[in-house]
Order: C-alpha cells, then sequence, then structure tokens
C-alpha cells in the first residue's frame, strides 16, 4: 500500500521530470543559434543575420522547416529500424540527465520551500552515465545499416567503432575520479571538491590534469564533434550514418549529439571543476547554481571553439589516439594515481 | 532503494512521449509525395549498384568490437576497486591485487598491437 508521501513524491518527480525534459527538448534551439554565430565571428563573417535581430529567430525558422519536411523512407530501407533508429539514439541522451544533479538544494525565495535540484541521489550515477550513454550508438548503428546506403552504413560503423573505442579511455578517466573522490555518487563526487579551488579533481596534481586530459579527448570523440567527427566526414561520406534522415527523424539525430555535447559539459564540471561549489571560500555569497552554469557554459563554448579551430583527423589517426595513446596513459596512470593513494 | 530508479522510467517516458508528439505533430503538417527515384539511397545521383546491407564491410571493425568488450569489462572489475582503494586496511593488497590485473590485461593490449590488430590501413 503506497503511502501518501510517495505518492506526492511521484507526482513531484513527474512534474521535475517534465519540466528538465522541455528545457532539453528545446535546448538545442539557442545552441545552434550560438554554435553558428560563434563559428561566424571565429571565421570573421556575421553568421545568422536575416531573420530577427542577429538571426536571433533563425533556430525558430529552422524548427518551422524541419517540422514541414517530407519523411523519406528509401525504398529498400529496413522500414521498422529506419524509423526507430533516431528515438533510440535520442531517448539514452535523455535519459542519462535522471542521474545529472544541477545543484544540491534550492530554496525557493517567496514560500521558502527546498527543491532538490537533482532526479535521483542513485549511488552508482557515474556508472549509470556511462551505460545508458553508451546505448546511445545503437540508434547510430542501427540508422546507418537500416538506409541500405553505402554512405550511411560506412558512416554508421565508422561512428560505432569511434564511439566504443573512445568509451575505454572515458570510462578509465571516470574511475580516476572515482578513486580521487572515492565515491560513484554524483552529489558526493561534487562534495568532496568543496572548499576553494585547490581541492578540485583537475587540480589534483600530478594525475588530475592527466585524467581531465584523458576524458575531455575521449567526449570529443564520444559526441562526434570535429576534430573528431569522422562518422560525418563530408568529404568522403556526404553525411555518414544520417545522409537518408530527412526532416524530424533527422533532427532528432542532431539533437541528440547536442544534448550529448550539454551532458560532457556538464560532467566535465562534475568530475573534474568542482560542480556548484565556488572556487574561493569568499565568493561562496553567489549561488551554486550560478557557478555551476557559468562553468557549464565554459564547457559548450569550448566545444564550439574547438570545432572551428581544428582540423579533423583521418580515422587511421583517430584509431592511433583512441588504442595506443589513451587507452596506455590511462592504465599507468590508474596505478600512479592508486600508488598516491594507498 | 528502487525509488531512485523510478526517475529512469519517468524521463524515459516522457522524452518518448515527446518525441512521439514531434513527430505527430510533423506527420499532420508534412508533405507527402515519394516516388521512385526519391526513395533511392543517395549516391551522387548514381543508380546504385547491390544492396548496401549485405554485410561487405572491414574486418577490422569487428576486432576493434571484440578489442572493446574485453577492455569494457575490465573498466567493469575497476569500479569497485576504485571506490574502495582509499579505505587503508586493505588498500595495499587490493592495490597489488589490481597491479596483477592490470599487468595482464596490459599484457593482452601489447599482444594485439604487435599482432597489428590496431593497425588501421
Amino acid at each position: 500500500m503506497p503511502t501518501l508521501d510517495l505518492i506526492l513524491e511521484v507526482i513531484l518527480l513527474t512534474v521535475k521530470v517534465a519540466v528538465l525534459t522541455q528545457i532539453i527538448f528545446a535546448l538545442p534551439m539557442p545552441l545552434t543559434w550560438l554554435e553558428r554565430k560563434i563559428a561566424g565571428h571565429i571565421q570573421v563573417r556575421l553568421g545568422p543575420w536575416r531573420v530577427g535581430p542577429h538571426g536571433i529567430l533563425q533556430p525558430f525558422a529552422d524548427a518551422i522547416k524541419l517540422l514541414f519536411k517530407e519523411d523519406i523512407v528509401p525504398d529498400k530501407a529496413d522500414k521498422i529500424l529506419f524509423k526507430i533508429a533516431p528515438l533510440i539514439a535520442m531517448v539514452p541522451a535523455f535519459a542519462v540527465f535522471a542521474a545529472i544533479p544541477l545543484g544540491d538544494t534550492f530554496k525557493i525565495p517567496v514560500i521558502g520551500a527546498e527543491v532538490k535540484l537533482y532526479l535521483s541521489d542513485m549511488n552508482v550515477g557515474a556508472l549509470y552515465i556511462l551505460a545508458i550513454g553508451g546505448l546511445s550508438v545503437y540508434g547510430m548503428i542501427l540508422g546507418g545499416w537500416a538506409s541500405n546506403s553505402k554512405y550511411a552504413l560506412l558512416g554508421g560503423l565508422r561512428c560505432s567503432a569511434q564511439m566504443i573505442s573512445y568509451e575505454i579511455a572515458v570510462s578509465f578517466a571516470v574511475i580516476g575520479v572515482v578513486m580521487l573522490s572515492n565515491s560513484l555518487n554524483l552529489l558526493e563526487i561534487v562534495k568532496s571538491q568543496g572548499g576553494s579551488f585547490l581541492s578540485w579533481n583537475f587540480l589534483y596534481l600530478p594525475v588530475g590534469p592527466v585524467w581531465f586530459a584523458i576524458f575531455l579527448i575521449g567526449s570529443v570523440a564520444e559526441i562526434n564533434r570535429i576534430p573528431f567527427d569522422l562518422s560525418e566526414d563530408e568529404g568522403t561520406l556526404s553525411s555518414g550514418y544520417h545522409t537518408e534522415y530527412s526532416g524530424m527523424r533527422f533532427s532528432f539525430f542532431m539533437l541528440a549529439e547536442y544534448v550529448a555535447m550539454v551532458t560532457v559539459s556538464i560532467l566535465s564540471v562534475i568530475f573534474f571543476f568542482g560542480g556548484w561549489n565556488a572556487p574561493f571560500a569568499f565568493l561562496s555569497f553567489i549561488p551554486p547554481i550560478a557557478w555551476f552554469m557559468g562553468k557549464v557554459c565554459f564547457f559548450i563554448y569550448f566545444f564550439m571553439w574547438v570545432r572551428f579551430t581544428l582540423p579533423r583527423y583521418r580515422y587511421d589517426q583517430l584509431m592511433k589516439i583512441g588504442w595506443k595513446i589513451l587507452i596506455p596513459l590511462s592504465l599507468v596512470n590508474i596505478l600512479i594515481t592508486g600508488l598516491m593513494l594507498i | 532503494m528502487l525509488i531512485d530508479y523510478l526517475p529512469v522510467l519517468i524521463i524515459t517516458g516522457v522524452a518518448s512521449f515527446m518525441a512521439a508528439a514531434a513527430l505527430f505533430v510533423s506527420f499532420l503538417l508534412r508533405p507527402n509525395n515519394p516516388y521512385r527515384e526519391k526513395n533511392t539511397p543517395w549516391e551522387c545521383g548514381m543508380d546504385p549498384v547491390g544492396d548496401a546491407n549485405t554485410g561487405h564491410t572491414r574486418i577490422p571493425f569487428f576486432i576493434i568490437a571484440i578489442l572493446f568488450i574485453v577492455f569494457d569489462v575490465e573498466t567493469l572489475f575497476l569500479f569497485p576497486w576504485a571506490a574502495l582503494l582509499p579505505d587503508k586496511g586493505i588498500s595495499v593488497f587490493i592495490f597489488i591485487e589490481m597491479f596483477i590485473f592490470i599487468a595482464v590485461l596490459a599484457l593482452g593490449l601489447v599482444y594485439a598491437w604487435v599482432k597489428g590488430a590496431l593497425e588501421w590501413v
């Protein structure tokens, strides 16, 4: 027999999930505008300009366009897999957020009620994020295979090989964080980095910066962004695994990619840069959520900056970096971190 | 605690529902005019030759998948170890244990490397 408290808690959870999902669903709109604007300014041009002041309404125009596009399903495609593959790519990107905390608790100013800024305080949060985040690869390889197009097949295969290769490096980096913070719970990981910026995992010398470098390189490859976006290398593969997709289904793949970028930015902040802790104790009058959002925005900007600064790697170079540099480096680093902790 | 995992179910449901809703709205608005040329796979305007999904792919992808399984299982073993390591009573013992484990796996990586499984030409 469920008690009243339990029912209330489930209702509150559902409301929080609904709000969070709406926000994430709408998040790519400002992000695409920002990305194109940053791209424009880095390449000394204006970026979106025509629709609205400074092109700020461009994402809305794009959304309307995508909504009105025909949904083309190739004759020879595996129809069912072709239709559900974008959903398989997209839903895990959202499900990851069940374990991601955005803060500890937040006091609503007027009514004085406290709201928890996380959905689930699960004790295996880091492992859950790795597991669910890895599921997106199924959507990409199924989409590539079901299209029955050679470009899409090659793109899907490349994408899956790349993602599973770098997933190992990312897992090792997360293990490093777990060793430093002594917990798999994301709230505990942030708590262990409290105080000043000297206790952030990034500054746990000498292993912290190495873990961060492995995590960052691995995650850029995981989310398929330049310099590792080999799966959608337009020079050789036209558009990779989503060559045959159009309209809303295409936008779901893009949505998954942008949400993954936000997830990786949030995880970098939580794992290495103290989450919502202020860098100096005397600055803690600024609300934690502001610190958190500021750091996350910096990382989102960083990923866009990298995209328009670095050229793309070749596929053999990509595999070489993953298997011959990052994995041996992380094995050695695990032993060094272990030696420092015992 | 099972209640900690309830949000996973809810967020999966809500995300799927929103995706389905977006697809439905698009279904009401979009045109539908398929014809033979539009529904062929995109190949720069050429007529596609043969099927793509008959499995003609390079074998290194398969080798990478096998190596992935080996190393991913290894990381799973490392997670509980990493959470327990700073416990002073057992830390030296489990560190030596894990050192041997990692050494064996590193040997496996060296073997794959020497055999050329990691070469991608």
